[in-house]
């Protein structure tokens, strides 16, 4: 038996298209001549990619998570208020902010499958309820300060002889994707795609599909809180840090490849999609594209990846995620 | 299924009232209309004095017709996410061609409606001929529209004028001339989705999209049907906002948060997600719940940021009612 990368279905064009985008930025930015250029590519796309990460259990499984960006907002809003400057509390801090992403993932995930509330609607619900909390407690305008060793994990580094300066949020980034791929080519994670493809066949097999279905739901919120700390320190505190950032997670995994309504596309898909949409800002920005125009250009690529995606694949069938029984999401 | 003993230990409560979701939120809007005058009252004010009834139906206004819209594509089994900059677009286009003058009302409507159609053809297009999920298709043009506003408007512009503003601010009684179009839009689209041959198209293809097209239904050309109508709507929208604040406005739209706000309401209303199921009534009766929760908190006085969670929270508790009663009838 040789060995052969495993590439899931519609991970190489996203691939190809990542490629094509670093290899611009070499031509265009003189930073890009380095590999600091890139290091500092990544670090920018590190909580996005963490994000879209997250946004894939939820999106292979078969549903959404809309809360991802206010989640981001109310954590960092409230690592600040915590931390108020004092080192001293920077470690108990990161736990509570971890923990709270847990319990928001777990409650999204609990009205999800107990309910039957689409998880369309049950993330909505929580944005709506998350951006209202934050903006009840602080007024409106966040209050404290980040400590410095809190905002090491988002701009500080660590010096390796060839390449520099290597920023801690790259090993973050690092960790979870080797973490994210061992997952998915566990056994859970295959069900978790299963249940995606096709729930009904899950349930009948044997699988437990409610609780695949949350397990989804906690690894969104956990690494939306993971993707705040790396947010907070890498932009500093504001209450718009998380705005919009859930649909930039979602164009990100479909980038890849991922079929809304599960079933289909890698992990690693999903994470290119992310650095693609990185890169095409940073290749944007070189360009001189005025910022105002950066979104009308998303737009158009969004449209078009998908419609490439969509070729022969006859998924339009699927506006919607598929339906077997009750439980829609 | 316990659903099935009539006698014995579980009652069979809610076997003779079948409360459809459409009822179910009207009663809510009783409900809440009773509450929150009484609430109101022990603050001192009225909630449903001439003004109360203003407020709730001119709040409802530009969210009712964007929701009605949006109600048509959700009952097709698609959606749309670029309503709330698509308001704003035609507002836009709307108050700068009239530019102020009495005569060019007719084109600056016409114009806006236009272009909210062909946004809307657009929208079925991509979804139909590119095959491009309706979330991802209808979000790309969302944010084309985003650039193309941010790039040539920094903040209002363009101006109604005077005789076209009547729209915006006369009444008859306590009821705006504009909350009644919109009941007339919504008649219209209650009887195209109940009583034509499209809209039990459209049913067909919410409900099951590869059995509509084997029943011979041209289902590609009801989903663009349904998003043109939809866009229509969403410029209707646009246009009465213009009328309201005297010029176009780019960030009308999102600012109110008119995509997922009217997604919320037409499944407050009872219509499902996932398409095939629901009505206009019900979209009504969401947007006049949310319309009086906003206003019922006014009057309390209770801080902006409050009304989001317990949006929230009414919107999930809504949708979870109806799921429950929906399983629960099927395995019955």
């Amino acid at each position: 038996m040789t060995w052969r990368p495993r590439l899931a279905d519609g991970t190489a064009p996203v691939l190809v298209v990542l490629g094509a985008l670093l290899v611009a930025l070499a031509f265009t930015g003189p930073a890009y001549a380095e590999p600091a250029g890139y290091l500092a590519l990544l670090k920018r796309a590190a909580p996005l990619v963490v994000l879209a990460i997250g946004q894939y259990f939820v999106v292979v499984s078969g549903g959404f998570d809309l809360s991802v960006g206010s989640l981001v907002t109310a954590e960092v809003v409230i690592a600040a208020r915590l931390i108020d400057g004092d080192d001293a509390n920077t470690a108990w801090v990161i736990a509570l902010v971890l923990g709270f992403g847990v319990l928001v993932g777990l409650v999204n995930g609990l009205v999800t499958t107990k309910l039957l509330v689409p998880s369309f609607i049950v993330t909505l619900g929580m944005l709506l309820v998350l951006d209202g909390a934050v903006f009840l407690w602080t007024g409106g305008s966040p209050r404290g300060a980040l400590s410095p060793s809190f905002r090491a994990f988002g701009r500080g580094g660590f010096d390796v002889p060839v390449l520099g300066q290597v920023p801690w949020s790259v090993v973050i980034l690092l960790v979870v994707s080797v973490a994210a791929v061992l997952l998915m080519r566990s056994g859970t994670g295959r069900m978790l795609s299963a249940v995606g493809d096709n729930e009904r066949a899950v349930r009948l097999a044997g699988g437990r599909v409610d609780r695949l279905r949350v397990l989804a739901f906690v690894l969104s919120g956990l690494l939306a809180a993971l993707a705040a700390i790396l947010l907070a320190g890498f932009a500093g505190v504001s209450a718009q840090v998380g705005t919009g950032l859930e649909f930039r997670a979602i164009t990100a995994v479909v980038l890849g490849g991922v079929l809304l309504g599960g079933g289909r596309g890698s992990v690693v898909a999903a994470a290119a999609g992310a650095l693609s949409l990185e890169a095409l800002f940073s290749l944007l920005n070189l360009l001189g594209v005025a910022g105002a125009l950066e979104s009308a250009v998303q737009g158009l690529i969004i449209i078009a990846a998908v419609a490439y995606a969509a070729r022969g694949t006859g998924s339009w069938r699927r506006l919607r995620p598929r339906r077997p029984g009750p439980v829609t999401s | 299924m316990p659903e099935r003993t009539f006698s014995g230990g579980t009652a069979p409560r809610s076997r003779k009232i079948a409360l459809t979701p459409t009822a179910t939120v009207y009663l809510a809007l009783v409900v809440l209309l009773v509450v929150g005058s009484v609430l109101v009252a022990l603050k001192g004010g009225v909630l449903l004095d001439q003004g109360g009834i203003l407020t709730i139906l001119t709040r409802a206004t530009a969210l009712g017709l964007i929701a009605v819209g949006q109600t048509l594509v959700i009952v097709t089994g698609s959606l749309d996410l670029s309503v709330a900059y698509l308001v704003g677009l035609c507002s836009l286009v709307a108050a700068e061609t009239m530019a102020g003058s009495g005569a060019m009302v007719v084109p600056g409507v016409l114009l806006a409606v236009a272009l909210a159609a062909v946004v809307g053809l657009v929208n079925g297009l991509v979804i139909t001929v590119l095959k491009a999920n309706a979330f991802i298709a209808t979000l790309g043009v969302a944010l084309v529209l985003r650039g193309y506003l941010e790039h040539n408007y920094t903040g209002p512009a363009g101006s109604v004028p005077r005789s076209f503003q009547h729209l915006g601010y006369d009444r008859i009684g306590p009821v705006p001339v504009a909350a009644l179009l919109v009941l007339l839009v919504a008649a219209g689209a209650w009887w195209y989705l109940r009583r034509t041959r499209g809209g039990y198209h459209m049913y067909a293809v919410g409900g099951d999209v590869e059995v509509a097209r084997l029943s011979g239904v041209r289902t590609g050309r009801t989903i663009v049907t349904a998003h043109v109508l939809c866009s229509v709507a969403a410029g209707l929208a646009g246009v009465f906002l213009a009328a309201r604040l005297g010029s176009g406005a780019p960030y009308v739209g999102t600012d109110a948060g008119y995509d997922l706000e009217s997604i919320a309401a037409v499944v407050l209303g009872g219509t499902a997600l996932a398409g095939g199921r629901g009505g206009v009534v019900g979209t009504v009766g969401g947007v006049l719940l949310l319309a009086t929760l906003d206003t019922v908190f006014d009057d309390l006085a209770v801080d902006p940021f409050f009304k989001d969670v317990v949006r929230g929270v009414v919107l999930v508790v809504a949708v979870a009612l109806y799921a429950r009663r929906r399983s629960s009838r099927r395995s019955a």
